[in-house]
C-alpha cells in the first residue's frame, strides 16, 4: 500500500471533537503527495481516450503516420477523416442508427416488465415469492454465453421439449426483435433485483392508503408505484443503455453480419480487423463509436452511480 | 460521385427512417398491449383480483426468464455431453464426458483455461487496488469532482472502443519510422531502442490486454468503494481517532474491516466481468498469438469452426466457475437482508 507521511499531529491537551476532530482526520489524508497520486492516476487514466480524441481530428496521413502527441507540436485540424467514415469508405450512419435502434426498446420494455415483477415479490407476497426472488437474482450466474446456441435455435425453431413443439418459432430471424429480445432476457435477473429493492423500500403507508381508497392491485403500480419508482428506473435505464449500446457479443451472435441489423460496436469491430488499407479512418470512428455512451454517462453519472450502489452496497 | 452522394444520403435516410419507425412502431405496440391488459384485468375484482395481478406483474418476467436463461442453460449442458458440430445438426448422440476431457486434455484449452485463471486473478486485485487507492485518497479531500470523473469514464466505454483506444497506445511501428503508438514513444525515449511488437508478443500480450479491463473496471471499483467509505459514520472515526488511530492505521483497523461486505461484493462482480471477457480479446487478436480466453474459444467453437458441444462444455466450464463467485455474492446479500 501507499506509504502516505503521516503528519503526526502532536497529541492535542484536549482532543477535538465532533465537526472539528472528523475535520483533522479527514486532513492527515490530505497531503500533497495523496494530491499527486490521484491526479496521476486521473491523468494515466485520461490520455489514452485523450489520444484517440485528438487524432480523430487530424489530418489523415498525419494521423496515420505520426503520434497523436504530435499535435501539440505541429498543430494540424481537419475533419475529413469524419467526414469518409460518415459517408465514404466508413459507412457508420446505419451502424449508428441500429445501434439507437436497438438499444432504445431493448432499454425500455425491461423497464416496465422488470418494474412490474419487482412489485410483485415486493406487495404481493405469496408462498413461495421470496424463493422466485432469489432464484431470479442468482440466474446472474448464467453466463449469457450460455444461452447463445438455445436461444439462436428458439428464434428459428420454436421451443422444444422432448420432440414437442412448447412455444412456436415466434418468426423473428434476422429481424431487430431477437436482439431487443435477448437482451430483455438477459437483463431481467438485475434489473428485478435493483427495481425490486427499491419499490420494497417505497413507504406502506402510501400503499395501503390507496389499497383502503379501493385502488386494484394494478391500478397501485400504475399510478403510485411507477411515478414513485423514477429514481430507481432512471438509474437501471442508463445502466441498461450503456450495456446494450456497448454490447458486442449478442449482438454479433442475432445479427452482427447483416449490416442492415448491425450495431455500431459490430461495425467498428469488423473495421479494427480489416482497417490495414484505413488505418487513418479507425480514430474517427472509434469516438463516434464512444461518443453517444459518453454523453450519455456525462450527463447522468449521479443516477447512473445511485444504480451501481444499488446494485452492489446496500443503500 | 458529386451526383450519387445525395442519392446515396436520401436511399441512407429512407433505410434510417424506416429502422426507426420499426423501433417507435416496436415500443408503442408494447406500452398498448400493457395498457390493454391493464385495462381489462382491472375490472376483475373479488378473490381472483390478487392472483391475476400476480400473474400479470410477474409472468412475463419468468416467462422471458425461463425462455432466455433457465432452458437454454438446461440445453447447453445438455449439449455440452453430445457430439454436435454446427447448429442444427440432427444426428447427434451423447459423448458423455468426451468434451470435458478433451477441454482439459487439449493443450491448446490448456492454455486458454489458464490464462482465464491468471485475468481471474492479476484483474480483479488490479482494478480493486486502484480503485480502493484511489477512493481512500480521495475521501480526504475537497473537489474531487474532475479526478472522480475522469478515472469513472472508461466504464462508459465499450470493450471495442477502449480496444481502438488503446491500439494508439500498442501500435508497433519499426523504430526507424516515427511511432504512432505511445508506449513504443516512451519505451524508445527512455532509451529502449528496439521495443517489441507490444500485441503479438507472447506473453506480454496478455497482460497489455488486461490493462485495458484493468482501466475499464477500477473507476466502478472507485465509485462502490467512495461510496461505502463515505458512509461510515463520523462517530466511529472519531473515536478511532481518540484511541489513536491515525493515517495507515486507521485504513487499516477501521475502514477496511467496516467495508469488507463491499469490497467483497466489488471484487466478486469484476472477477465474473472478466471471466466472461470476449469483446476485448475477439477486437484486439481474435485469440491468436496466445491471447485466446475461455469466452472467445468458446463464441469461436460454436459460431465459427463448428465444434458446437466443445464450445458448449466450455460455457458449462464458465458456468461452474462464476456459481461459487456469485454463491459468495448472494451470502452477503443474504446477511445484510437480515439485519436489515
Amino acid at each position: 500500500m501507499t506509504t502516505t507521511p503521516v503528519a503526526v499531529t502532536p497529541a492535542p491537551q484536549e482532543p477535538l471533537k465532533g465537526q472539528a476532530a472528523v475535520k483533522a482526520v479527514r486532513k492527515t489524508f490530505s497531503s500533497p503527495l495523496a494530491s499527486a497520486i490521484v491526479a496521476l492516476i486521473a491523468a494515466v487514466w485520461t490520455i489514452p481516450t485523450l489520444g484517440l480524441f485528438v487524432n480523430s481530428f487530424r489530418s489523415k496521413t498525419d494521423g496515420a503516420t505520426t503520434g497523436w502527441w504530435n499535435f501539440f507540436i505541429h498543430p494540424s485540424f481537419s475533419l475529413s477523416g469524419y467526414h469518409d467514415v460518415l459517408f465514404n469508405e466508413g459507412g457508420l450512419i446505419q451502424p449508428l442508427i441500429n445501434s439507437l435502434a436497438i438499444t432504445l426498446p431493448a432499454t425500455i420494455i425491461p423497464i416496465f416488465i422488470a418494474s412490474m415483477a419487482g412489485y410483485a415479490l415486493a406487495w404481493m407476497p405469496f408462498r413461495g415469492s421470496d424463493v422466485i426472488f432469489f432464484t431470479l437474482f442468482a440466474l446472474q450466474v448464467v453466463p449469457l454465453q450460455m444461452a447463445l446456441v438455445p436461444l439462436q435455435k428458439f428464434y428459428t425453431h420454436g421451443l422444444q421439449l422432448f420432440g414437442l413443439t412448447i412455444i412456436p418459432s415466434p418468426h423473428l430471424n434476422g429481424s431487430l426483435a431477437q436482439i431487443w429480445l435477448s437482451h430483455t432476457m438477459f437483463s431481467l435477473p438485475l434489473a428485478v433485483f435493483l427495481l425490486h429493492n427499491f419499490i420494497a423500500q417505497l413507504p406502506s403507508s402510501l400503499i395501503e392508503a390507496a389499497r383502503v381508497d379501493g385502488a386494484s392491485y394494478l391500478r397501485i403500480f400504475q399510478s403510485v408505484v411507477l411515478p414513485l419508482s423514477m429514481p430507481a428506473i432512471a438509474s437501471f435505464a442508463i445502466f441498461q443503455f450503456l450495456w446494450v449500446w456497448n454490447d458486442l457479443l449478442v449482438a454479433k451472435t442475432f445479427g452482427g453480419s447483416d449490416p442492415a441489423t448491425q450495431p455500431v460496436t459490430a461495425r467498428m469491430a469488423n473495421l479494427v480487423g480489416n482497417f490495414g488499407a484505413h488505418l487513418e479512418l479507425l480514430a474517427p470512428a472509434g469516438f463516434l463509436t464512444i461518443v453517444v455512451p459518453l454523453i450519455v454517462f456525462l450527463a447522468l453519472q449521479r443516477y447512473f452511480v445511485r444504480g451501481l450502489l444499488a446494485g452492489s452496497v446496500k443503500g | 460521385m458529386a451526383t450519387s452522394t445525395p442519392l446515396l444520403a436520401s436511399s441512407a435516410l429512407g433505410q434510417a427512417a424506416s429502422t426507426l419507425l420499426g423501433v417507435i412502431e416496436a415500443i408503442g405496440g408494447f406500452i398498448a398491449i400493457l395498457l390493454i391488459v391493464f385495462f381489462i384485468a382491472g375490472r376483475v375484482t373479488g378473490r381472483l383480483q390478487k392472483p391475476l395481478a400476480i400473474l400479470i406483474t410477474l409472468g412475463p418476467a419468468l416467462l422471458l426468464v425461463v425462455i432466455g436463461l433457465v432452458i437454454p442453460a438446461i440445453e447447453t449442458i445438455n449439449l455440452s455431453f453430445k457430439n454436435q458440430q454446427f447448429l442444427g445438426q440432427l444426428d447427434t448422440k451423447y459423448v458423455g464426458f468426451k468434451n470435458y476431457t478433451y477441454a482439459f486434455g487439449d493443450s491448446y484449452t490448456q492454455h486458454t483455461i489458464l490464462r482465464t485463471l491468471l485475468w481471474l486473478l492479476i484483474v480483479p486485485a488490479l482494478s480493486v487496488g486502484v480503485g480502493l487507492l484511489a477512493s481512500l485518497l480521495m475521501d480526504r479531500m475537497t473537489h474531487t469532482g474532475l479526478p472522480k470523473t475522469l478515472i469513472f469514464l472508461p466504464t462508459a466505454i465499450s470493450f471495442v472502443g477502449a480496444a481502438v483506444i488503446w491500439s494508439y497506445v500498442y501500435n508497433y511501428v519499426d523504430p526507424r519510422n516515427p511511432q504512432t503508438g505511445l508506449l513504443s514513444e516512451v519505451a524508445i525515449k527512455l532509451g529502449w531502442h528496439n521495443p517489441p511488437n507490444w500485441l503479438i508478443t507472447a506473453p506480454l500480450n496478455t497482460f497489455l490486454e488486461m490493462v485495458i479491463m484493468i482501466w475499464i473496471q477500477a473507476g466502478f471499483a472507485m465509485v462502490v468503494l467512495g461510496a461505502a467509505l463515505k458512509s461510515i459514520p463520523d462517530e466511529v472515526i472519531e473515536s478511532a481517532r481518540l484511541d489513536g488511530a491515525e493515517g495507515f492505521k486507521l485504513f487499516r483497523t477501521i475502514q477496511i474491516p467496516m467495508i469488507r461486505n463491499t469490497l467483497i461484493v466489488v471484487i466478486t462482480t469484476v472477477m465474473i466481468t472478466t471471466l466472461k471477457v470476449f469483446d476485448i480479446v475477439f477486437t484486439i487478436n481474435n485469440g491468436n498469438f496466445s491471447t485466446d480466453v475461455l469466452a472467445r474459444q468458446m463464441y469461436a467453437d460454436m459460431f465459427v469452426t463448428s465444434q458446437v458441444s466443445r464450445g458448449a462444455a466450455l460455457a458449462v466450464i464458465i458456468f461452474v466457475c462464476v456459481i461459487p463467485i456469485m454463491y459468495f455474492n448472494i451470502r452477503q446479500l443474504r446477511s445484510e437482508r437480515e439485519i436489515r
